[in-house]
């Protein structure tokens, strides 16, 4: 597996989920467990760029591809977090900013979402409720969606006009 | 989690062989339903076959207009394709309706049509529950039944198909390719899943061995104008308490094609052919809605918490004709 | 009047200094977005060993036989512990209010002592593995019988048996004026409904989860826990050591919400297992272990009765609740407690009951009383609105008190008009229709609600040391804790403009109880308990600063009296001049100063907390004092599918004091974020007929998703109360209170449909 950059060589039981992999064997303790079902976001791990719940993977699933976790993250969006307070406890932040670029990479992809008016526009543009509907699937408890949506809108402009 | 082993299957020949020769294998997709089931006791397979590395990941438009989709396209690359986008828009709104971006970038055709019920009871190992103990009762029945079955239950159990894409997918008429060392065979998808009956753990025509390959979409121009209306609580990343699919065409205020399914109500995906018989050749007005839909739901019955339903579906299939009928695609 | 904003860049709110009131970053904001702030779960130990619980699946009866045969066979298992091998705890000691650390026990069950079980979902065994994966396979596979004993676990069926609460300091339970049942019957016009809520759960996204480390007699513990001293405590005397040997660590909490004050059965277990495997252990919970082992909100059902003059005046106010507690454990649920304090009423009742069931036992969740109170209490007055024809915020202004309305307390600091007239305007109040059903958009039929927020402000005794060193650097070191509030951004703040030194050269060391004990992280209090010593703290230390430099010949303040001195530009400065406190320490030749409040031991630490209950006793005596506000919103409900979305928020808060504008807004964004789910999707579902909960999971128990939140304006009034130290009334809790009944009301003016019981969902809007 290749990790935030490094190749990592790991044995382990194929039960072991890439989470469980990332946190306890590797000791990158900034994914986070949530739920461990695939139902709060916590632990979105980016894999070849895509977002994915690191808690239903299993490890050896992922043997070969590109792990990104938020130790690996160097992204306007962290700094933007911090400016327009999207964050409280900061337990589910790095799920949140892992989510969100894998987000912005789906939106410049060209991807739809559910709240996409007219399905065959090429490039939907990205309105509040198209960040909301796309990153609905990273909870919040503290409640600082408003922020984390603030941030992600702001960074996205700031790409558009770079 | 029970230990287990692991294979990576390199070709469908072997993944199909693997799992028939192996006692208790099952094939791994994008593992987000079979995991969760397998860490909660639910699933306990000895050998797992992932499949994921099989090269079912084509989306293919078929000679005569239809699509032919691989069983290991994920959910979030299908909904974004732009053949499905345009031919079958309900398709696509299905997809993204479903689940949250990070599981739908992982699960897979295939596996979304095998995925199991979310009832409570199901899920709980100190319950009972006929699905995952044939024979052992269902709580369901008399306990907290919310998000139950309308249609086709039994009284042996009242658990709901949770797909979204399937549902889409019953109202578009589709077919489903599955292989085994036995060959290939095409089920269509509204004959893939059952109605629980006596046996609520048989949940599909697919023997234990038998591998989906692909999913086809026959040419239906009725599909362009298509739309998924999925309701629930929470305005996104929840499963339905109902949905509908449809797909409706309109010449000179009469309908002249339709098709429509329903989501969240039984555990099948449901195909409301008694309604589609009501629409098809009458004028599409808001009073033939409404008699298609009770046509549909004459059958629904309902217990204490989900009778509800029967009401919200039908409200949800007049609202969404409607919509179809009246955003001008349908004309 | 100033605003704390909804953008960053809002002027500070006119303190002395330059921090305080500012909307200062968060200073843990960098290492929470790159993954470097460790958790409690998140701490190597050489040998750790992982467990895993068995829950029991009965609600109450005895175990019979335990089978732990396959689970000792599994490759890795290290022990099984339960009631028939598990070494003894000490049992739980009687509340008493000079040791407050008798409360935090989540339940009075001295877990694995004995075969009894009493409720569904307590722990009934212990796995310890070499991982975490082979202990929740190994736990999977202990077989458990039992005896069951009859049990009442339905809230429903039960609630007619519901008993008077009993009267304590902190919650009466009981309050009239006038006879209330009279008033009612004669009045002009009258509202009397019963209201209802759900179980509710915190559902912090950090797992509960424990690391326990023995040393010999000496125990170290990682614990996400909102009450670090008096958890340490409470180990101390379940474990049967001195206190001093046991340390609680906990520099960041991954969310609370009252769910980690008590001290649940899995932190105790794991600590026990530590024991027996003689290794350090580690338990996650999972998701569903959290609901089985942790109390939730308790369920109620309230009756609010209001009778009125024809003009809107309130002759009578009744508002009593039925809320549950389990058999063994948990505390009452104030629901009524705002209502006394709510409107002029000539005549008022307010009562609650409870009733003991055999579930686990609830707990504090955010706002306890408040939250569930203000739905019942708000929705009424807007119903009474609705009968009268008269605009929902002019009957309250009509019947807003200048006093307690029952004994005549001075309200500290009462600001309901100056928050509705703010809000009022920032919604763009004026010219609702009264009307029902009067507004359509599309499919969508809009409507817009409000509902007066409420919360108690209180203070505990905090301890504090200040340090200035001889490179300017402030260290301020307090065991408080950091859950997401900006608890400790709030305190460099405060520190920074009481020295007068920029906020970088301010550390706030925190979570440890090797640090002065701070007061629990509870009911809105911990910002204004700790700025009280922190102040404290700092002005001592400005005198040992001056002392040094007033006796120098060589100082610019020499002879300077501290009246006439200011701390700013990192030191003193009085009218002849000033220096920095560097300089002072180095003339001096020191390299520190130090200062502390609180912090005592032994008797002074009693008398301490004894000053400080009278002090507690005899304020409450004098002023009502608490948070407040004014919360405006519109909901969409589809027309046919009665889907409810809230599409716009203004919430208008008078907290006192603001200390920094953007965690503040943040605060009470959460509030109202979490006041959205309690509205329309969040119950804790427990199967009638079994006491077990149906829902223990984060797909089924909805907590609102991106997509449910729509942009929430805050506004503060940013007055500080003169009452509380920093003038801070607390904003952790007053932004969930009102939220539900604002939707409610903004449903009912949408639909005509008046929905009371909780949560508001489309079945009940067919």
């Amino acid at each position: 597996m290749r990790i935030n950059g490094a190749t990592t060589v790991l044995e382990l039981e194929p039960r072991v989920s890439l989470l469980d992999a990332l946190r306890d064997e590797l000791g990158l303790t900034g994914t986070k467990k949530g739920c461990d079902q695939g139902a709060c976001g916590a632990c979105t791990v980016l894999v070849d760029g895509e977002r994915i719940n690191s808690c239903l993977a299993l490890a050896v699933q992922y043997s070969g591809r590109e792990i990104t976790t938020v130790e690996g993250v160097d992204h306007p969006l962290q700094a933007a977090f911090v400016a327009n307070d999207g964050l409280q406890c900061g337990y589910c932040t790095p799920g949140q900013i892992c989510s969100a670029i894998g987000m912005l990479a789906e939106h410049a992809a060209g991807a739809p979402s559910a709240v996409t008016e007219h399905l065959c526009e090429p490039d939907p543009e990205l309105t509040d409720a198209e960040i909301r509907e796309r990153m609905s699937g990273n909870l919040c408890r503290c409640g600082a969606y408003n922020g984390i949506v603030d941030s992600v809108r702001e960074v996205a402009v700031a790409e558009q006009l770079r | 989690m029970r230990p287990f082993g692991y294979v990576s299957a390199p070709d469908v020949a072997t993944a199909v062989r693997v799992v028939s020769t192996e006692p208790n294998a099952k094939f791994l997709g994008g593992g987000t339903n079979l995991v969760d089931l397998m860490r909660e006791g639910v699933e306990r397979p000895d050998t797992l076959v992932d499949v994921t590395g099989l090269p079912l990941t084509a989306i293919e438009e078929l000679p005569g207009g239809g699509v032919r989709i691989g069983a290991l396209v994920r959910n979030a690359r299908l909904a974004a394709d732009p053949l499905i986008r345009s031919r079958y828009p309900v398709l696509s709104r299905a997809l993204l309706s479903g689940a949250s971006a990070q599981l739908r970038n992982v699960a897979t055709v295939g596996g979304n049509l095998v995925q199991r019920t979310r009832c409570p009871y199901f899920y709980d190992h100190a319950s009972a529950c006929n699905k995952r103990e044939p024979g052992a009762g269902c709580d369901a029945i008399g306990g907290v039944n919310r998000n139950h079955a309308v249609l086709g239950a039994s009284e042996h159990c009242i658990a709901t198909h949770p797909s979204d894409m399937a549902v889409a997918l019953a109202a578009l008429d589709a077919v489903v390719e599955l292989e085994s060392v036995r060959g290939t065979r095409r089920v269509p998808l509204l004959d893939l899943h059952r109605l629980p009956g006596e046996t609520p753990h048989v949940e599909t025509v697919l023997t234990a061995d038998e591998l989906i390959t692909a999913v086809e979409l026959p040419h239906l121009p009725v599909a362009a104008a298509s739309h998924y209306r999925k309701v629930r609580d929470r305005a996104s990343y929840a499963f339905a308490l109902v949905s509908v699919a449809a797909a409706l065409h309109v010449r000179e205020g009469v309908v002249t094609d339709v098709r429509l399914a329903l989501g969240g109500v039984a555990a099948k995906p449901w195909r409301a052919h008694q309604a589609e018989r009501v629409l098809l050749g009458a004028e599409a007005t808001e009073e033939v809605f409404l008699r298609a839909a009770d046509a549909e739901l004459a059958a629904a019955t309902g217990l204490p918490d989900n009778t509800f339903k029967i009401e919200l579906a039908r409200r949800t299939i007049v609202a969404t004709l409607q919509e179809l009928l009246t955003d001008g695609s349908a004309a | 009047m100033t605003t704390a904003p909804a953008r960053p860049d809002a002027p500070p709110t006119g303190t002395s200094g330059p921090y305080v009131g500012a909307p200062v970053d968060r200073v843990d904001g960098v290492v929470k977005t790159t993954g470097a702030a460790r958790f409690a779960a998140e701490h190597p130990y050489p040998g750790l060993a992982h467990a895993a619980l068995v829950h029991a699946t009965i609600p109450r009866g005895r175990v019979t036989w335990i089978d732990s045969a396959a689970a000792l066979a599994v490759d890795g298992v290290l022990a099984v512990i339960t009631h028939e091998n598990a070494p003894a705890m000490r049992p739980v000691k009687t509340q008493s209010v000079l040791d407050l650390s008798t409360l935090v026990p989540g339940s009075t069950v001295n877990h694995l002592a004995s075969d009894e079980v009493h409720w569904d979902g307590q722990p009934v065994a212990v796995v310890v593995a070499e991982s975490r994966q082979i202990a929740l396979h190994a736990a999977s596979l202990v077989r458990a019988t039992y005896r069951e004993l009859p049990s009442t676990v339905d809230f429903a069926t039960e609630k007619r048996n519901a008993l008077p609460q009993k009267k304590s300091v902190v919650d009466p339970g009981r309050a009239a004026k006038g006879d209330a049942e009279a008033a009612l019957s004669t009045a002009a016009v009258a509202v009397d409904h019963l209201y209802t809520t759900p179980v509710h759960h915190h559902n912090a996204l950090e797992l509960h989860t424990t690391t326990a480390v023995w040393d010999g007699d000496r125990l170290t513990v990682h614990e996400p826990t909102q009450g670090i001293d008096w958890t340490r405590k409470h180990l101390a005397h379940r474990f049967g050591v001195p206190v001093e040997n046991v340390r609680v660590i906990a520099p960041f909490v991954g969310g609370a919400f009252g769910g980690k004050w008590h001290v649940w059965a899995g932190t105790l277990l794991t600590v026990l297992a530590a024991r027996v495997v003689g290794r350090p252990v580690r338990l996650v919970l999972t998701r569903e272990g959290v609901y089985r082992t942790v109390g939730g909100r308790s369920p109620s059902e309230q009756r609010v009765a209001l009778g009125a003059d024809a003009d809107g005046t309130l002759t009578a106010l009744i508002h009593t609740s039925v809320t549950q507690v389990g058999r063994v454990g948990g505390g009452p649920e104030p629901a009524t407690g705002l209502s006394r304090y709510a409107y002029a009423a000539e005549n008022v009742l307010v009562e609650q009951k409870q009733i003991a069931l055999d579930l686990v036992p609830n707990t504090y969740m955010r706002a306890p009383g408040e939250a569930i109170g203000s739905f019942a209490l708000e929705s009424a007055i807007d119903e009474l609105a609705h009968e009268l024809g008269v605009d929902p915020i002019e009957l309250r202004m009509r019947n807003e008190p200048e006093r307690d309305p029952i004994d005549g307390r001075r309200f500290s600091h009462r600001k309901l008009r100056e928050v509705y007239a703010l809000g009022a305007e920032r919604f763009g109040w004026a010219g609702r229709s009264l009307r029902p059903r009067s507004t359509r958009d599309g499919r969508w039929l809009v409507g817009t609600g409000v509902a007066t927020a409420f919360h108690p402000a209180n203070l505990f005794p905090a301890n504090v040391t200040v340090r200035i060193s001889a490179d300017g650097g402030v260290l301020v070191r307090c065991g408080l804790h950091e859950m997401g509030m900006g608890a400790a951004t709030a305190q460099a703040q405060i520190a920074a403009d009481a020295l007068g030194v920029p906020i970088e050269s301010v550390r706030v060391e925190h979570g440890d109880s090797t640090l002065p004990a701070a007061p629990a992280a509870s009911g809105s209090t911990q910002t204004a308990s700790i700025a009280s010593s922190l102040l404290a703290a700092c002005e001592k230390l400005k005198r040992s600063a001056l002392a040094l430099a007033r006796g120098s010949a060589d100082s610019p303040l020499r002879g300077a009296k501290p009246a006439e001195v200011q701390a700013r530009d990192g030191g003193l400065h009085a009218a002849r001049g000033g220096e920095t406190y560097a300089a002072i320490l180095a003339r001096a030749g020191r390299s520190s100063l130090d200062a502390a409040v609180g912090a005592e031991r032994g008797f002074a630490a009693v008398a301490g907390q004894v000053r400080f209950m009278s002090k507690f006793l005899l304020d409450r005596r004098r002023w009502v004092r608490a948070a407040s506000g004014a919360q405006f919103c519109e909901v969409r409900v589809d027309a046919h599918t009665g889907e409810v979305r809230v599409t716009r928020w203004v919430g208008a808060f008078d907290v006192g004091t603001v200390i920094n504008a953007k965690t503040v807004a943040s605060q009470l964004r959460g509030g109202i974020v979490m006041g959205i789910g309690m509205a329309l999707s969040e119950a804790t579902v427990v199967d009638p007929r079994t006491g077990r909960i149906v829902n223990p999971g984060l797909a089924e128990y909805h907590v609102p998703v991106h997509a449910d939140v729509p942009p929430i304006e805050i506004h503060c009034l940013g007055d500080p109360d003169p009452t509380m130290p920093a003038g801070v009334l607390g904003a952790g809790e007053v932004g969930i209170t009102g939220v539900a009944a604002a939707i409610a009301n903004a449903v009912h003016h949408a639909t005509g449909r008046r929905v009371r019981d909780l949560p508001v969902t489309l079945d009940d809007l067919l």
